[in-house]
């Protein structure tokens, strides 16, 4: 990461498009702004098409011979089975409403970044192969042929696209340049172009059961490493069952909480909920993902590692689902689970044991989002919070694009926060909602090597952040989202330093007065609560 | 089709490869068809049916009547009439109203009094069946009546 | 596409397709530009845009993926807005409402907004990013629409031999300020304006220009010459109304005449608005009925509470627990979690 920009060489960003027609130049692959090829062994698991040992640097990119039949028969068949898709590919007028939306854009510049233009790459492909007018007049009809040239820079953009949605908000017809990228992707993953952050996680995911590879003897080892930390800080140790069936509820969280802070201290927030609660839960370590990377390749992935939820909620009996704080692990289950896997009908209607609550918004695929049921514990007065616990943090919440924009969960999170902690600001109104900006690294692209891209697509939300931080001195970003939690800390590091990142339930169990509990005088990172600071130096 | 994509094919069937067959939404899709099919041809179903009748703006007023065949002309051609009286009204109203000149040379060369309702409407006194002939048939609405009001001539200054 | 490409060469076909006609009409082809071209357009328009329309309900909607721009339906005391409710519909009530505003009103391109990033000394980084309401494209979108619709309707009474009092209304409620004579319509203008207004900005709006293609151009200098010859058919070089509503209404009660007379412009005019026709269902003009389409405006968020079926979902190869179990089974047993099938000692 030596030769990383820093931020001040970084928000110099030309947005002057180069004179030369976008058509005739080439993909550039800039060192930082992409991907490293995915490793064989993870196409060979998920038998997927063409598993070989290629680097994206290389010029060759050993493509199977008849690489471009593939890739149009593929696209056509997608033009079939997705109206979305014909549909984004026939019906863009180019007013350019999306251009300045995309946080890749305004972070880097690069006018294919702009949605418009990251969707033309494919449409020029689809009119010159599909459609009439492309096919008679090529170039003269937006139309260009598919080369190998071409096939590099689709895979360049759509590696450089985190799926926010952020473009469909604004655009008059609601064309989704997420949508464009999943199938995008699928196109690619065809001729066997796939990078290697996604495919050793849904590698690891498919077979042990989480993105990071824990098998579910060492997902039981995190999780107890975690109830002793809990102790620690609470005298309280929770104690969570491991696959056991007959549990009214089985817990799915995405991985990213339990393998490295500041995700851990949400996951340890959930733990002493429940164990205030009594909840009668469960965890497991098949169902041990609720994130999705698979989804950030092809449908088809991701309905093979949701499959697991449902799968095995029916093989343990409990109830209904209890799905932790995610981001595009809520995307896929609210919009495609019960699609892909359901009906549930083995499952029961969610209600909640503590208030009785039936979350009717979840009759069908009976899955509920922690803040749904935290906020409807908090409304019923079922938790005993003190706020101050919490004093010496000055939060903001950042909504996650796919919670914000696929789902719409904008107000239990807040509601939890205004309940557990004093001091939270909202970050500019273009920014927040629906108007939300990515963390620039969502959609599988938080590898390392992909630093610079990360950094750039992320400067939006820093830069929001930057306002409230100067003007109400927030301290913290609070999300629900797994991503966020592990990528915001170095994006922070970089743009502005001085804000952690915490998860909305890391919150709640720093306030939860739990009955028994020894006097806190640090919050669940071992930090001094406000009042205790000289107790903790004396300490040292 | 050659053998290589039809392999292909092969190949994406067993992952679900899909060839549309029925209309999807069909209720939706049909409501749809048919709004736009009258909306787009709408005229067509308007008129169907009736068979366009021509305007014949009648000049048999008693003052053309009188006049010898060799002065039944208008102050300008037929043709040009048709097309630019508008024009020439709204000239000859600036003429009167600013310039209080109420002189017009004919294409013939006989000088005419600039006055909509005592020299137009001396020769054109049926307005019913002259100039609502073809204004009624191309719907547009004179505005000439905005301003003039129609008297009977004795009264007219 | 070079900018060369698509800019000059839709404006040069334009001025092409005027001069064709213009000479066409001169050598006498009347009854191609006047009868048969027009019908031949109508044709291809009828049966292209419905050809299209069947094309895109034939391909199944799979997922539902509405783009959800407001809180969803969640609990009953989480409080929604009237937007959220519209902009996050729970039900088809909703979702008409939330089309209804997207079709006649533009909704997602009234959110518009210019990003700009500016120096700013007081940050470390040395920029800022400054949202600013954009609404320019909207009005510019809105005035353009809206003038063509009213001049559309306009032109009903061509094809009409009694036109119906609402249009009437509309005409003269189009010509309010009785300006010159004939009465100069407020439309005319304001499509005028607008469709300079869009030019200009894919002119001189770099990103605009640099995305736009010929396709792009083409449409706007089509419009911009159909407006062109109709104002000046209207203002300057006239023809004979009679002459052309015999014409018209010949068309659209299927007796084409072609009556003496009628000027070339009003071949020319007419001329261009078959070809635009009959581009239209071949072009991105077809984003009229496709909005209609557009998946992630008009489904409900509804869900977590109502099944969506996908009509070609397919079992792809799942890693069942059994297969996890087989995998881990001893270790799992020393970490004392639960198995299915117990270690035969």
């Amino acid at each position: 990461m030596a030769n990383v920009p820093n931020p001040e060489e970084l928000t110099k960003v030309e947005y002057r498009p180069p004179l030369e027609p976008w058509m005739d130049s080439k993909a550039e692959f800039k060192k930082g702004a992409y991907c490293n090829a995915a490793l064989p062994k993870w196409l060979e698991i998920l038998d997927y098409p063409y598993p070989r040992e290629w680097s994206v640097t290389d010029e060759d990119w050993k493509l199977p011979e008849n690489w471009k039949e593939i890739f149009l028969t593929a696209f056509e068949d997608r033009l079939d089975r997705f109206r979305s898709f014909r549909l984004f590919m026939d019906i863009c007028v180019r007013c350019g409403a999306c251009a300045d939306k995309c946080h890749y854009f305004i972070g880097g510049g690069d006018p294919k970044n702009m949605p418009v233009l990251r969707a033309e790459l494919l449409r020029s492909i689809y009119r010159r192969y599909f459609t009439r007018a492309g096919k008679m007049f090529g170039k003269l009809a937006g139309a260009r042929d598919l080369t190998e040239d071409v096939l590099k820079e689709l895979f360049y953009y759509f590696y450089q696209c985190s799926e926010c949605r952020r473009c469909s908000v604004f655009c008059p017809f609601g064309i989704d340049m997420a949508e464009i990228t999943i199938l995008g992707r699928e196109l690619l993953s065809s001729v066997g172009l796939n990078i290697e952050w996604i495919m050793a996680s849904v590698g690891s995911c498919y077979r042990t059961g989480s993105h990071i590879g824990a098998p579910p003897h060492a997902y039981k080892d995190t999780i107890e490493f975690f109830e002793e930390e809990c102790e620690e800080v609470t005298g309280i140790k929770p104690n969570p069952s491991f696959n056991r069936k007959g549990a009214e509820i089985l817990f799915v969280a995405p991985s990213g909480d339990y393998f490295a802070d500041p995700g851990t201290y949400t996951f340890m927030g959930y733990l002493l909920l429940f164990e205030y609660l009594g909840l009668d839960y469960t965890v497991s370590g098949y169902a041990a993902e609720g994130g999705n990377f698979g989804y950030f390749m092809s449908h088809e992935m991701g309905k093979r590692l949701n499959y697991k939820i449902y799968a095995e909620a029916e093989r343990l009996g409990v109830k209904w689902i209890l799905g932790g704080e995610c981001g595009h692990m809520w995307r896929v289950l609210n919009q495609y689970m019960d699609t892909w896997n359901g009906p549930a009908d083995f499952l029961e209607e969610p209600v909640s044991p503590i208030t009785g609550t039936k979350f009717e918004n979840a009759k069908a695929t009976k899955m509920v989002h922690i803040t749904e049921f935290t906020a409807d514990l908090i409304r019923n007065g079922k938790l005993n919070l003190d706020k101050s616990r919490n004093d010496h943090i000055i939060t903001t919440f950042h909504d996650s694009c796919n919670p914000a924009r696929a789902l719409g969960l904008f107000e239990e999170p807040r509601y939890i926060i205004n309940n557990v902690c004093n001091n939270f600001y909202e970050m500019p109104e273009d920014t927040i909602r629906e108007k939300t900006f990515c963390c620039g690294s969502g959609s599988g692209l938080n590898a390392d090597e992909n630093f610079e891209l990360r950094m750039r697509g992320g400067f939006p939300r820093a830069n929001a952040l930057r306002y409230v931080h100067e003007k109400h001195g927030v301290n913290h970003l609070s999300c629900v989202c797994a991503i966020d939690r592990a990528v915001f800390p170095p994006l922070l590091e970089y743009w502005v330093p001085g804000v952690d990142v915490t998860g909305v339930h890391e919150m709640v169990a720093n306030a939860l007065v739990i009955p028994g509990e020894t006097e806190r005088k640090t919050d669940l990172r071992f930090r001094p609560l406000k009042g205790f600071e000289s107790e903790e130096t004396e300490d040292d | 089709m050659s053998e290589e994509k039809k392999e292909i094919i092969n190949s994406l069937k067993e992952t679900g490869f899909y060839k549309p067959g029925k209309i999807y939404d069909r209720g939706k899709v049909i409501a749809g068809i048919v709004v736009f099919i009258i909306v787009a041809a709408f005229p067509f179903f308007y008129n169907a049916g009736k068979a366009a009748k021509m305007p014949e703006p009648k000049l048999d007023t008693p003052v053309i009547r009188q006049l010898p065949e060799a002065e039944r002309v208008c102050v300008l051609p037929k043709q040009e009439m048709r097309e630019n009286h508008m024009v020439l009204l709204d000239e000859w109203r600036d003429q009167v109203v600013r310039e209080g000149n109420r002189e017009y040379t004919g294409y013939t060369g006989k000088k005419y009094t600039i006055s909509l309702q005592n020299t137009c409407m001396e020769c054109h006194s049926n307005y019913e069946e002259f100039c609502n002939e073809c204004h009624q048939y191309t719907v547009q609405t004179p505005a000439c009546w905005g301003c003039h009001i129609q008297k009977p001539k004795e009264w007219a200054g | 596409m070079s900018f060369n490409l698509a800019y000059y060469f839709p404006l040069f076909s334009v001025i092409a397709l005027l001069f064709i006609s213009y000479l066409g009409v001169r050598v006498g082809l009347e009854m191609f530009f006047g009868v048969i071209m027009p019908y031949l357009a109508f044709i291809v328009f009828f049966v292209g845009v419905i050809d299209r329309i069947v094309k895109w309900a034939r391909t199944p909607v799979p997922y539902r993926i509405p783009t959800t721009c407001g809180q969803n339906k969640t609990l009953p005391w989480i409080k929604r807005t009237i937007r959220d409710k519209f902009e996050n519909p729970e039900s088809m009530f909703y979702v008409m409402g939330r089309m209804f505003m997207e079709v006649f009103f533009f909704r997602s391109l009234f959110r518009n907004m210019r990003t700009e990033l500016r120096p700013w000394g007081k940050y470390p980084e040395g920029g800022k990013l400054i949202y600013w309401s954009s609404k320019w494209l909207w009005i510019g979108a809105l005035a353009f629409h809206y003038s063509l619709i009213v001049i559309l309707l306009r032109h009903l009474r061509f094809f009409m031999e009694t036109s119906p009092s609402c249009l009437n209304l509309l005409e003269s409620l189009d010509g309010f300020f009785i300006i010159y004579a004939p009465t100069v319509y407020l439309s005319g203008l304001v499509l005028l304006a607008a469709i300079i207004y869009l030019l200009l900005r894919r002119i001189f709006d770099m990103k605009v220009r640099y995305i736009s293609l010929a396709a792009d151009f083409f449409p706007l200098f089509m419009i911009l010459g159909i407006g062109i010859t109709g104002l000046f058919m209207r203002y300057f070089y006239r023809v004979d109304m009679v002459a052309v509503k015999e014409l018209t209404l010949g068309l659209a009660t299927f007796h084409p005449t072609i009556p003496e007379g009628i000027g070339a412009i009003f071949y020319m005019h007419l001329f261009l608005v078959a070809v635009l026709f009959a581009y239209f269902p071949f072009s991105k003009l077809m984003h009229l009925p496709g909005v209609f389409f557009s998946v992630t405006r008009n489904m409900a968020g509804n869900n977590r509470w109502k099944r969506h079926e996908n009509p070609w979902e397919y079992e792809p190869r799942h890693f069942t627990y059994m297969d996890q179990e087989d995998m881990y089974r001893k270790q799992m047993k020393k970490a004392g979690i639960p198995l299915e099938k117990d270690i035969e000692e």
